[in-house]
């Protein structure tokens, strides 16, 4: 039905307002003014918050407070309050931080590479996109930091640097270092470039503020932004540039997130697929959670015109894309266990799909593999509660794979003596709790203070005069 | 010269003599320093001085440091210097087993039992009770001194009180019962004699926990005397046991072990290994090691031993005697081959039945085994109970015709099967003294608790076998006010004599005599109290006209008759047969967290006693698991009713449901408190003597509760994986000694033939090895499972316990663990089925322990680099470094890595657990050479690193370099088989370096391998390329190749 009205409402004003190709959909609707993009994206920065968003946001922190408890006794009592064993030395711990981190790798794709590609349809989600980005990787941080038995020294440990025992030094051999150097540079990226996205943005806030402290906090946010054409022209390499930096980015993460595994000698884990099977899984997840944040975004405040079903619909594509690599990667596993008639890696796969954790494996098979498949149909790609269900589903789907990766490829391994099973307790949940509270809760905070919509960006794709007809 | 005589003016002041400079030519400072402005008061400086230590001083003072205790030797004892251990010579006798063992102690403390290597019965070898005696010396439950009642007393009253009574009683002509387990020592028996001589109407009543009075009166009606022969089966090329389990606590376990894996042993010289049958109910230690097995029910059991009788006699042309059983597997192939290996066989029988040991007598003598591997001139002590002396001691209580009880350092009303009929009629007894060490179930029912000290502050001695001596000698002063028993006895028999110089005159007397060669008395003292032991020689020629004389006379048709009547051939029935377990034994040190927490080698369960039933019978009750509870059943004995957890043990004899004694302890402590239950009731007397199987009246029902037995092996089979467990028959190693070798290959592109090994491909150059590189080499063969080194690891490396919820949640801290694998009557290739264990399977043991790769996998992955490599082949674990990422324990293909999931030290949740580090008593037991870990870090197998580096210095001390058995890992030491074996893989003296028959081969600068010549070797996981410095060496089974 929406798209109907959608459509119905852009021939309306093709005419008289927007250059309008004839064979493409145009990217903003509503025949918005560059005035209505300040108007419409301000609103919510400049108005006094929903109930709505005070109910999401009372509800987040309220996640977050269980979760903290969960933190603290973790730190207190030690990793023992979580269901981890002496076989399965990680579960949820890192099975969150894999997924967490996946998440976080749509956002810059978004804006970088699609930067790159000059796809200008990405101009509409690539801030929300980032700025999800942004919490992800926080969350993803998160997990690597407090699965540690001992995290106050770890923090610090972990890092190369000069130190008071002699020249020891972290080891540089090791996937987990190469993780923090992987993330942390990444974070600093992403982050860079999302906020020099937001400077124009900013200034426009500041500019149109009607209370000092808004035009203090927001004057202060914008650098003092002037708007002239050498600063645009400025803006607009350093985002090429920062663009260039970020894309390589995108695919190394993840990765050498997938290098935990990869380089390990635990069957299930010791797979050359990896690097390409995660980054394309990333991405999968990523777009997914976009798509869930995105879909409420719009809704909450309104802007249908600018997040239109041509965006879900490609992004919907994307999904089907990388679902279906992530398909052909879990079959090429199988069928690679089967050529190698190594009876390790042999077993490790039929107890995949076999062995006491087969439900976590078909649970991973139908939401991965099976669902994304329904994209194929018009109808349900741009149908916004389809597309809400299934993007769901999708990373619902992708925390399952990781933890068929993580916990079935350790529960039973080389020596048959050691096998065993592993049970979550309160602790593994409320930790991963922990994560969505702060997701969310940042998530919401960003929504309401910083415009969700890149709006110096949207407003040089509509092509038209700033008065309204 | 001259030039010296110049004189240089500091000033015209000094040239001129002026007076000021006069005055002041003495002094180092002409003027007076700045320090203080005299008489205007404090200035600005001393202001900031003072604040700043106020400062400080307050702030210090605020940060209040725990208080720790340690006081330093105000005078050094001459023997004690800090950091060096001593070792003592002493003996651990408790109940009648027997380990002559050295006790290692720190500052004053014992912390570790190693064997005596000096022993001619155990030698040099450990069990898991002896080693873990050292940490029941350090049990908080330990009374702290004598107890009148409820109170705490003094020596002086409860003596006087005790005297006073035990003279009334004299008086009254009443009788006094000293009651205990078998005694070793010839100086106590020689005390109670004397204890006898002031009190004439004492009579001393020993039992045994596992009583084996059936074969003390099948000897006397064979023989004439009552005893035990020994045995040696070193010397058996053909052994047949029917239930006896001689590796795991049958009589002289320790020796049989010794002698067992001699003839199990397989090196160039020596292709051949005894062949091994067992007929039993439950699959026991010593079950799981023969060659053929055969599950037969108790109610079979003397069937059976006629049955081999008729197949033996009728071979030697003598009449047979009454066996209506028919089809019991092997038996006419074990009667064969006892027959072809005459003389050179030996049959025994666990059976506490008169009538069947009888017949087994009668078997023995027929293949002539007397005098070969029997040696009945030299008899074995460890059982002298009496059951019929206990019986009617217990009617006697009961009958209220006791005066006086003195229970020596035993505990009938919990482990003996009429213990509540004692405990309820012990109150007629007006004197009651109990000498435990704790307040027992028999001590909490006693008027006197004279505690005795624990054996390693104690003075004693033992013969374990006829002219076998040894010394048990005080390694700590009392901790508590306790006294030894003798000494007790002693005094209360009007003897003022300590007992140490009491031991020592009877020594003079006694052993000195017997020694042979001309020495003084102190010389002979002196040296076998270093030794521990003392052996007399005996002359082997009188000895041998001896054995000739003896002649059977057994009654084999009584006997017969007999076994007609007790057993019965049909397979109907329910029945139960009572076991011990290695750890935890008859029940005596139940409160020992090391034995509670040691996996049963063959179920792998810990912290409780359970029934074990067949797969069929679970089936057909109905029990199942979901995951990992099992329904609970009711076993019904007659008036008994427990409810008890289940576990399914393949080998199981169809028909037949296992318990083990030693658990149900209700006064042992808080370890033991309720942990499992007591079977000792369960026990049923037969033929005169006690029987630990019940053959009647048995019921079992399924309960719809659940309950979790703590294991810490849940998988049952090794999947049929080549490159963990590689086995062979005998037959096929004698054609070829690389037999059941897995090789893994690969093909390169270098080759097509597919013939490399993926290990010989690496990027990396491997590490050399200048000095000295550690190995361990395990012999498959050999191990037979009896966990000794798993007690030996954890005393020696403070490993902690856990607790049973921690092990159901499979966090066993243990660092040497003992893998083992079921077989399974399925397909290789039916993963699915391979899970599944087969109904009498073949058991495979295989120690597991950090493997100290040589690529290892965990050294890479670790981000702070607290897992490293040392210069002699070491994987070194540095605890202040770790983080606890867990990544290498991930990444260990062997799962040997342990991580500190909560700090098991100083913790409330694991004061009942975990007492060596939770109280200050149990913390003495810990070794100060090892680090107490933290939580959060990850810890694994060292190789004994402290003891490595303790032998690299005393080397040095002396100006030599390291000899082989200088160092020896705490597992290879305590091993009782030698199937362990620790070394210098450098060094070309060294055993491991022979054994192995190892090649250096130089590449590159860096020796890359080493390669292994002996065809047995193999690296678990060998094609996961992360070169152990570990080998194991095959299992071969003595089997028909047709049968592998």
């Amino acid at each position: 039905m929406s798209i109907t009205v959608t459509e119905s409402l852009a021939q309306e004003h093709v005419p008289n307002s927007q250059v309008v190709s004839p064979v493409r959909e145009p990217l903003v609707t509503g025949g918005k003014t560059v005035h209505d993009v300040t108007v419409d994206v301000c609103r919510q920065v400049e108005a006094k918050p929903p109930k709505s968003w005070l109910l999401a946001l009372a509800i987040s922190l309220g996640v977050l407070a269980v979760g903290a408890y969960a933190v603290f006794m973790l730190v207190w009592e030690g990793i023992g309050v979580w269901g981890l064993n002496k076989t399965v030395g990680w579960a949820w711990d890192i099975t969150n931080f894999v997924w967490w981190v996946g998440i976080g790798h749509a956002g810059t794709l978004i804006s970088a590479i699609l930067l790159l590609f000059r796809q200008r349809w990405r101009m509409a989600i690539n801030r929300a996109a980032e700025a999800m980005t942004i919490f992800a990787v926080i969350c993803a941080a998160m997990f690597p930091g407090l699965h540690m038995g001992r995290l106050w020294v770890g923090f610090y440990w972990a890092l190369p640097l000069p130190n008071t025992f002699g020249s020891l030094w972290v080891n540089f051999n090791s996937p987990l270092l190469w993780d923090v150097f992987a993330i942390s540079t990444y974070f600093t990226v992403s982050l860079v470039f999302w906020y020099i996205g937001l400077i124009p943005d900013f200034a426009t806030i500041r500019d149109r503020a009607t209370n000092k402290i808004s035009k203090a906090v927001y004057g202060a946010l914008s650098f003092g932004w002037d708007g002239a054409a050498k600063t645009w022209m400025r803006y607009e390499s350093v985002a090429l540039i920062l663009a260039g930096l970020a894309t390589p980015l995108v695919l190394s993460v993840h990765t050498i997130v997938s290098f935990d595994f990869a380089t390990s000698v635990i069957p299930g884990w010791h797979t050359t697929i990896f690097p390409p099977y995660f980054v394309a899984g990333a991405i999968f997840s990523g777009f997914a959670m976009v798509l869930t944040l995105m879909l409420v975004t719009r809704r909450v405040f309104h802007l249908e015109d600018y997040i239109t079903i041509y965006h879900i619909e490609l992004m919907n594509i994307i999904i089907i894309v990388t679902g279906s690599i992530v398909g052909i990667a879990y079959i090429t596993e199988f069928f690679i266990a089967w050529y190698s008639r190594v009876d390790a890696e042999y077993y490790a796969f039929l107890n995949r799909a076999t062995g006491p954790y087969w439900w976590a494996y078909w649970t991973m098979m139908t939401c991965n593999v099976i669902s994304p498949q329904l994209f194929w149909i018009k109808k349900i790609r741009t149908s916004i509660v389809a597309t809400f269900i299934l993007s769901i589903i999708v990373n619902i789907g992708m925390w399952f794979e990781r933890f068929v990766i993580i916990v079935t490829s350790l529960h039973r391994d080389y020596l048959p003596s050691s096998w065993a099973m592993f049970y979550p307790t309160f602790y593994d949940v409320g930790v991963y709790l922990f994560s969505f509270g702060f997701f969310f809760t940042a998530y919401f905070l960003f929504s309401k203070f910083f415009p969700v919509i890149n709006m110096a960006e949207v407003k040089s794709i509509i092509k038209s005069t700033s008065e309204k007809k | 010269m001259k030039q010296n005589r110049k004189t240089y003016w500091k000033g015209v002041e000094q040239l001129a003599n002026d007076p000021e400079v006069v005055k002041n030519a003495g002094r180092e400072f002409p003027e007076f320093l700045p320090t203080d402005n005299g008489e205007e008061g404090n200035t600005r400086r001393d202001f900031l001085k003072m604040m700043g230590f106020g400062i400080a001083a307050a702030s210090l003072a605020a940060c209040e440091a725990p208080v720790r205790k340690a006081i330093p030797y105000v005078n050094k004892p001459v023997d004690v210097d800090p950091g060096i251990p001593n070792y003592y010579a002493s003996t651990y006798a408790s109940g009648g087993d027997y380990c002559s063992i050295v006790v290692k102690t720190r500052e004053g403390r014992p912390i570790k039992i190693e064997g005596n290597d000096l022993s001619t019965i155990s030698r040099g070898a450990t069990t898991t009770q002896a080693e873990a005696s050292v940490l029941s010396l350090y049990d908080n439950e330990r009374l702290r001194g004598p107890k009148i009642g409820e109170t705490i007393s003094d020596w002086e009253t409860i003596d006087k009180e005790i005297i006073k009574k035990l003279e009334v009683v004299a008086l009254q002509g009443g009788k006094i019962s000293l009651v205990s387990n078998t005694i070793l020592s010839p100086a106590t028996l020689q005390v109670i004699e004397d204890f006898k001589a002031k009190y004439p109407t004492t009579e001393h009543i020993t039992y045994d926990t596992a009583s084996a009075f059936g074969i003390l009166k099948a000897n006397e009606q064979s023989f004439g005397k009552a005893m035990i022969p020994s045995m040696d089966f070193s010397k058996a090329d053909v052994i047949v046991s029917l239930g006896a389990d001689f590796l795991g606590d049958w009589l002289s376990h320790i020796e049989f072990t010794k002698q067992y894996s001699k003839t199990r042993k397989l090196y160039d010289g020596k292709k051949s290994m005894s062949r091994h049958f067992q007929f039993e109910t439950n699959l026991s230690l010593t079950g799981s090691n023969a060659d053929y097995r055969t599950p037969i029910k108790p109610s079979q059991e003397g069937l059976v031993v006629a049955a081999l009788y008729n197949l033996i006699a009728a071979k030697a042309g003598v009449p047979a005697i009454f066996a209506n059983i028919k089809d019991i597997a092997n038996l006419e192939k074990a009667a064969n081959e006892l027959w072809n290996a005459k003389g050179k066989s030996l049959v025994v029988s666990g059976s506490n039945d008169p009538a069947v040991q009888v017949v087994v007598n009668g078997i023995n003598y027929l293949l002539e085994n007397y005098g070969q591997t029997i040696d009945i001139s030299t008899p074995l002590y460890y059982r002298k109970g009496n059951d019929q002396a206990m019986d009617r001691f217990i009617d006697e209580v009961k009958g209220g015709r006791i005066g006086a009880v003195i229970f020596y350092n035993c505990n009938p009303v919990y482990n003996h099967l009429r213990g509540k009929e004692l405990s309820a009629a012990l109150e007629k007894v007006s004197l009651k003294i109990s000498t435990s060490d704790r307040e027992d179930e028999t001590a909490s029912k006693v008027d006197y608790i004279v505690p005795d000290h624990h054996y390693l502050e104690s003075w004693n001695d033992a013969c374990p076998k006829k002219d076998h001596y040894s010394l048990t000698q005080p390694t700590i002063s009392p901790l508590f006010k306790t006294r030894q028993v003798q000494e007790s006895l002693l005094k209360w028999a009007g003897k003022d004599s300590d007992y140490f110089t009491y031991l020592k005159d009877y020594w003079r007397v006694n052993r000195y005599t017997e020694a042979s060669g001309a020495m003084e008395f102190q010389y002979f003292w002196d040296k076998s109290l270093q030794d521990g032991v003392f052996v007399v020689e005996v002359d082997v020629e009188s000895a041998g006209t001896e054995d000739l004389e003896m002649s059977f006379a057994g009654d084999l048709n009584g006997a017969s008759q007999a076994i007609s009547r007790n057993y019965k051939a049909s397979q109907e029935g329910l029945e139960l047969a009572l076991y011990k377990k290695l750890g935890i034994g008859d029940g005596t040190q139940a409160n020992n967290p090391w034995l509670q927490e040691l996996p049963d080698p063959i179920s792998k369960a810990t912290w409780d006693n359970y029934l074990t039933l067949s797969q069929r019978l679970a089936n057909e009750l109905g029990i199942t698991s979901v995951e990992g509870k099992t329904n609970m059943a009711r076993l019904t004995v007659g008036q008994n009713s427990y409810e008890l957890p289940v576990l399914v043990q393949p080998g199981q004899a169809p028909g037949t449901v296992g318990l083990a004694i030693g658990y149900g302890r209700t006064h042992a402590g808080v370890v033991a408190n309720g942990r499992g239950v007591d079977a000792y009731p369960l026990a049923t007397m037969l033929n005169g003597a006690i029987s630990y199987n019940v053959t009647s009246g048995v019921r079992v029902e399924k309960l719809d509760k659940r309950y979790q037995v703590a294991q810490t092996q849940t998988h049952q089979t090794h999947m049929g994986r080549e490159t963990v467990v590689q086995e062979a028959t005998l037959g096929a190693y004698q054609k070829d000694p690389k037999a059941g070798r897995y090789h893994p290959h690969i093909s390169t592109w270098q080759e097509e033939s597919g013939e490399t090994n993926p290990g010989s491909l690496s990027l990396w150059k491997g590490h050399k090895y200048d000095n000295h590189h550690w190995g361990l080499a395990i012999d498959l063969n050999t191990c037979t499972g009896c966990s000794a080194c798993v007690i030996a690891c954890h005393a020696e490396n403070n490993v902690p316990v856990v607790g049973r919820e921690e092990v159901i949640k499979r966090r066993d801290m243990h660092w040497l663990r003992i893998d083992r694998y079921y077989s399974s009557d399925n397909e290789v290739t039916d993963l699915k089925g391979l899970e599944e264990a087969a109904e009498n399977p073949e058991v495979t043991f295989q120690p597991m322990m950090c493997q100290h790769c040589n690529n290892a996998p965990c050294e890479t992955v670790c981000p702070v680099a607290a897992t490293t490599h040392s210069t002699e082949g070491l994987n070194q674990m540095t605890y202040n470094r770790c983080i606890g990422t867990r990544y290498c324990a991930n990444n260990c293909p062997y799962k040997v890595r342990r991580f500190n999931w909560f700090k098991y030290h100083d913790n409330k949740q694991f004061a009942d657990s975990n007492t060596p580090m939770n109280n200050d008593l149990g913390k003495m037991v810990l070794n100060p050479d090892v680090t107490v870990r933290s939580r959060g870090v990850m810890e694994k197998c060292s190789f004994c690193v402290q003891r490595i580096q303790y032998g690299k210095l005393e080397a040095k001390k002396e100006g030599r370099r390291l000899k082989d058995g200088d160092v020896k890992s705490a597992c290879a030491s305590a091993c009782p088989s030698e199937a362990l074996v620790f070394g210098d893989m450098n060094d070309p003296e060294s055993k491991i370096y022979k054994m192995l028959k190892i090649k250096d081969t130089e590449v590159d600068h860096y020796i890359t391998d080493k390669e292994i010549g002996e065809p047995r070797a193999y690296h678990v996981l060998d094609e996961v390329g992360t070169k152990p410095n570990v080998v194991y060496l095959t299992k071969i089974r003595n089997k028909e190749e047709s049968e592998a």
